[in-house]
């Protein structure tokens, strides 16, 4: 099946290391990723592993140490500003942190119309520009005579993050990279940001990868799975195969560490 | 924007700046509407007059006189032309007459000129006591009489026909004038310098040009240290690296010496007070643009930042509208700093000679150059720079409580 | 019958912010924990169980305001008493408190140690560095913690370590009662076991005696406490034993929260998360009636109308609706017969 699919992005060899000398952290060590059209991968790590300077490599917000990033089969090329323009509007993000993620000084309109102007909407009229702004916010269950002339810390941290969801609706981007969407965020809203990515993800179709700490949520939304540890991934397959049959000792402890409900969770092994 | 702005209003400590500060502009602003003099007219012929109200004593002359009868009109005459050597030339006399010291008080006029209309006698000889010595007691005791004197004084003008003498009019001890109704009169509230000018109009032209000073000082050493910082901040690499190279070339350097050698290099004649403000802004840019560096490092890798990169925007309106506003409060607090501490620059250059050339304006350093170079702090004469001192603190001290004020506001961790 | 060691009555207190508006952060609330029993506390975040875990102590500084109720600790009743000796008999003797965050707010310029001898220096007045220093050693080997820790600065260690260590400060003193708000989350989750397990180690072994644990991950909460206390707007809206509040919950909020729950199980993919729409009302004036009412799927007319109270059902559990608990549960039948189709 999925050898008839299209490779969307590859990663090969990827280092990315920070500081100098005795200083050297190596915080992604020769990394390797293929991803399928439309699918939904999961990056699972502890904190420190490397996942979110991972995604800003794939992102392309820095710079790798060594290695290639493929776009559509291609090297991907951004060099200039142009170009990276041009990478960004196939591929996007939402961060973990959704009071740090907007510009303070700047109006909720302002964030979604960014997007429009990006997808070539700038000369539209007023009213259509009104119109795709409020599919967007009804799309995540956000009310957009409400929001407008707001500023994003006004929402809450759950309400932030089905903004950025909107601001995916209107980018459509091929890629979507989502970055622990909802450590920041309490259980209940977590259920409702997840189900709107999902939901975004069968209308759009688009590809997504969807970094967390907890292997649950990745269980619960993603095809296949990576994990990582330190740097590296230790086991990779589909979300099924590397949960229900974890081989990896890490991805065990891992799955292990999690409370459960239907299972007995055993706190003697720690 | 507008929250900020109450924020700001809320603090005690700023208010109280901010106060202090608009009452000096208010004074440097509408003072002028009402004195309309240069502030460098020589006024005076004469050094240092100190503050007081003048009379002019021809106008009061001609003016009408009132009777008045005060009954202690006489001892203060006398007290006041009574000098402290005096005093104890009568006390050593009272003393040789026999009269014990116990009894003696100089301080107190009336009954030391009592003691001495009872006990001075011009025969009587004082042992080791020389001629002149004894001349000079006659010459006193006349010249005491004379002040006692209930007699007036008389007016006398020369007839042009006759060429004589001739009395015009009396005046009486008792005659007073109102000082409203003289023509001439002049309030010195400050009274006046070395060179005659008042010190209240030079002083509010001083602090005017001061704080001119310290403005475009400020404005030219944040806008450098902005830009620097914020272009090492943001685009790092080469650019960092040369930016800091140079920052640091500067920190090595003590800022007043180069800012010394600077001034004394252009010359007197060339440096005007806005080169002076030009020379001190220019040297003190670095440690704006080493916080703002600082602040934009750790500012360009939030993820507000990377969002705005990723929806296509330039570098420039990255810079503009993720950056800038996030450091905009802490730009005016390093502003406000770099103002006061530029009028302080100011005054210690002029104090040293280095200040702006002296015929045009003057400027609160200029005028405790003036001050130092004719000795008024070892005259006495205060008023020539204790004001200029007091303005110059309170200056700086509305400042640096305004910056505190905001910086209570801007930064939450200080908020209460 | 077990010793009560917390009992709260209609404890009702209040923020007032900078702008002088109150802000009713817990309204009416009344619990009791018996010795050697563990109540979990939660609810989406903002519904005031930090507030709740706060009042409990009977410290009030502003801008938190207490307005009514009565707080029994061990037979002593501490409503009213001055903060000053609440802070000096009450806490950290008879109740400790874990804030939120609480390990990021360790002094970075301080040594653990220095940190202990602080806490035990502030109620006892004799005793030596030397002694504090064998009490904390023994202390920490007791729960598995190693000693060294007691010579480093708070950077110098790992998140959960520093969580660990300031859970076993805070049992120094042998409180009674000790709660913990959220203390494992901002933690991975091998770091967030380790707590865990040690908060249960200190109830086993006696450090405490009964313990609240305040969190919005229900999982957790259903393996850490004996019962359950949904809160929603300052307010109790369902008090049930563990098991019957995570498998089998009565108040439609509560029932939201359940099916919220995500774990990596068999089964979990198939399942449909029911999201709660909507936001908590602004507590600076909370709505006339059910509080609930503007998100609920089940609202009636009458919700609206008048506050609703506390009512037992009929396994004795307790639960804040004036939908009776048969038409509830049928109406929670019927759901999900519709999402089976
Ligand atoms: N800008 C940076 N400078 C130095 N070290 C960094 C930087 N960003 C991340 N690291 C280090 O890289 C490692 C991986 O970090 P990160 O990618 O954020 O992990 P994760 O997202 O999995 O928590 C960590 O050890 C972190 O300290
Ligand atoms: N210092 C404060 N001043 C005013 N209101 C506050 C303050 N702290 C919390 N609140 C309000 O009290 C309510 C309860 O907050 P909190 O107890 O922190 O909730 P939780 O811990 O459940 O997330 C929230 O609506 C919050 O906005
Ligand atoms: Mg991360
Ligand atoms: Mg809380």
């Amino acid at each position: 099946m999925t050898s008839e699919k299209k490779i969307y992005l590859s990663a090969k060899g990827i280092t990315k290391t920070f500081g100098f000398g005795r200083q050297k952290t190596v915080a992604v060590d020769n990394v390797d990723l293929d991803l399928y059209e439309g699918e939904v991968v999961s990056i699972v790590g502890e904190s420190g592993s490397g996942k979110t300077t991972l995604s800003k490599v794939l992102l392309g917000l820095i710079n790798q140490t060594s290695g290639d990033v493929y776009f559509q089969g291609v090297k991907r090329d951004i060099s200039t500003q142009a170009k990276k323009q041009e990478y960004w509007k196939n591929i996007q993000a939402i961060f973990q942190d959704p009071f740090s993620s907007y510009n303070i000084f700047n109006k909720i309109d302002s964030v979604l119309l960014d997007c429009i102007n990006m997808r070539g909407g700038r000369y539209l009229p007023r009213e259509k520009k009104i119109e795709m702004m409020t599919e967007a916010c009804s799309f995540v269950n956000l009310k957009f005579e409400e929001l407008t002339n707001k500023y994003p810390f006004e929402l809450s941290g759950g309400q932030m993050q089905r903004l950025m969801i909107a601001r995916i609706f209107l980018l459509k981007p091929k890629i979507l990279l989502a970055d622990e969407p909802t450590s920041m965020i309490d259980a209940c809203s977590r259920a409702t940001i997840l189900d709107e990515l999902m939901h975004l993800r069968k209308e759009t179709g688009m590809t997504v990868i969807f970094i967390t700490h907890d292997i649950g949520l990745a269980y619960y939304v993603s095809d296949s799975v990576y994990i990582m540890e330190k740097g590296r991934f230790v086991e990779s397959g589909s979300a099924d195969g590397v949960i229900l049959t974890p081989h990896h000792p890490y991805t065990r402890r891992l799955i292990n560490d999690v409370p459960k409900i239907y299972e007995e969770w055993d706190l003697s092994t720690v | 924007m507008k929250h900020t702005i109450q924020q700001v209003f809320r603090s005690g400590k700023f208010v109280l700046g901010f106060s202090i500060f608009s009452a000096i502009l208010l004074i440097v602003i509408f003072y002028p509407m009402f004195v309309k003099d240069s502030p460098l007219a020589i006024l005076g012929q004469g050094t240092f007059f100190p503050p007081g109200i003048y009379v002019n004593v021809y106008d009061s002359m001609s003016s009408t006189a009132y009777t008045l009868n005060l009954p202690d009109a006489a001892a203060k005459r006398v007290a006041n032309k009574l000098s402290e050597e005096d005093r104890l030339s009568i006390k050593e006399w009272l003393v040789a007459a026999g009269i014990p010291e116990s009894e003696i008080d100089t301080t107190d006029t009336a009954k030391l000129l009592g003691q001495w209309s009872a006990n001075f006698d011009p025969k009587k000889s004082i042992p080791g006591m020389t001629n002149a010595r004894r001349n000079y007691f006659i010459r006193l005791n006349t010249s005491l009489k004379g002040l006692l004197s209930t007699e007036g004084a008389t007016i006398s003008q020369t007839n042009p026909e006759t060429n004589e003498l001739e009395q015009v009019d009396t005046v009486n001890q008792k005659d007073y004038v109102n000082v409203g109704e003289v023509a001439n009169t002049r309030i010195l509230l400050l009274g006046t310098d070395n060179f005659g000018r008042d010190i209240l109009t030079e002083l509010v032209a001083a602090t005017r040009v001061s704080l001119q000073i310290g403005f475009v000082a400020g404005l030219i050493a944040t806008l450098i240290g902005l830009t620097l910082g914020l272009l090492a901040g943001y685009i790092g690499g080469l650019i960092d690296d040369i930016i800091m190279f140079v920052t640091n070339l500067f920190t090595v350097i003590p800022t007043f010496v180069l800012l010394i050698l600077i001034s004394f290099s252009i010359g007197q004649e060339q440096r005007g007070a806005f080169t002076i403000a030009v020379v001190i802004g220019l040297t003190s840019w670095v440690w704006t643009a080493r916080a703002v560096r600082s602040q934009v490092i750790s500012l360009r890798n939030r993820d507000h930042v990377n969002l705005s990169k990723l929806s296509g925007h330039s570098i420039v309106h990255i810079i503009l509208n993720d950056i800038l506003p996030y450091i905009a409060s802490y730009v005016i607090m390093a502003l406000i700093l770099q103002i006061s501490s530029g009028i302080l620059a100011e005054a210690g250059l002029s104090i040293l000679g280095l200040g702006p050339r002296t015929t045009e304006v003057p400027t609160l350093g200029l005028m405790m150059n003036w001050a130092m170079i004719y000795q008024a702090h070892i005259l006495g004469n205060w008023w020539a720079y204790l004001p200029v001192l007091v303005t110059i603190a309170l200056i700086t001290f509305s400042m640096n409580l305004m910056n505190t004020g905001l910086d209570q506001v801007f930064n939450p961790a200080l908020r209460d | 019958m077990a010793h009560t060691m917390l009992e709260v009555r209609e404890l009702s207190t209040k923020y007032v912010t900078r702008f002088r508006e109150d802000v009713y952060a817990v309204d009416r609330v009344s619990l009791k924990v018996e010795e050697g029993r563990s109540l979990g506390i939660a609810g989406e975040s903002g519904c005031g169980k930090s507030t709740l875990a706060l009042s409990l102590m009977g410290y009030y500084f502003p801008p938190l305001h207490y307005m009514n109720g009565e707080i029994v600790i061990n037979g002593k009743n501490i409503s009213g008493m001055k903060p000053d000796d609440v802070r000096k008999s009450i806490l950290g003797k008879e109740i400790a408190y874990i804030p939120q965050a609480a390990m990021n707010a360790l002094n970075p310029t301080r040594k653990i140690i220095n940190f202990i001898e602080d806490v035990i220096l502030e109620h006892e007045m004799y005793v030596t560095k030397k002694d504090i220093y064998d009490r904390a050693k023994k202390l920490f080997e007791t729960l598995g913690l190693p000693a060294e820790v007691l010579q480093k600065y708070p950077v110098e260690l790992s998140g959960g370590m520093k969580q660990r260590t300031v859970i076993a400060v805070s049992v120094l003193l042998l409180p009674k009662v000790l709660i913990a708000d959220e203390p494992s989350s901002a933690l991975d989750v091998t770091s967030q076991k380790m707590v865990i397990k040690m908060l249960k180690q200190l109830m086993e072994a006696g450090f405490i005696s009964s313990m609240i644990f305040i969190t919005h991950e229900l999982p957790l909460l259903y393996n850490v406490v004996d019962d359950i206390m949904v809160m929603y707007a300052g307010q109790i809206v369902e008090k049930a034993p563990s098991h019957s509040a995570v498998f089998d919950p009565l108040h439609p909020y509560s029932k939201g929260l359940m099916g919220s729950i995500i774990v990596p199980e068999k089964g979990l993919r198939d399942v449909k998360l029911t999201a709660i729409p909507g936001v908590p009302p602004n507590l600076k004036n909370p709505p006339m009636g059910c509080r609930f009412a503007e998100r609920c799927k089940f609202v009636r007319p009458e919700c609206r109308v008048s506050s609703v109270s506390l009512r037992e059902a009929s396994d004795g559990r307790v639960y804040r609706c004036i939908i009776p608990e048969a038409e509830l549960r049928e109406a929670y039948a019927r759901e999900e017969h519709k999402n089976d189709k």
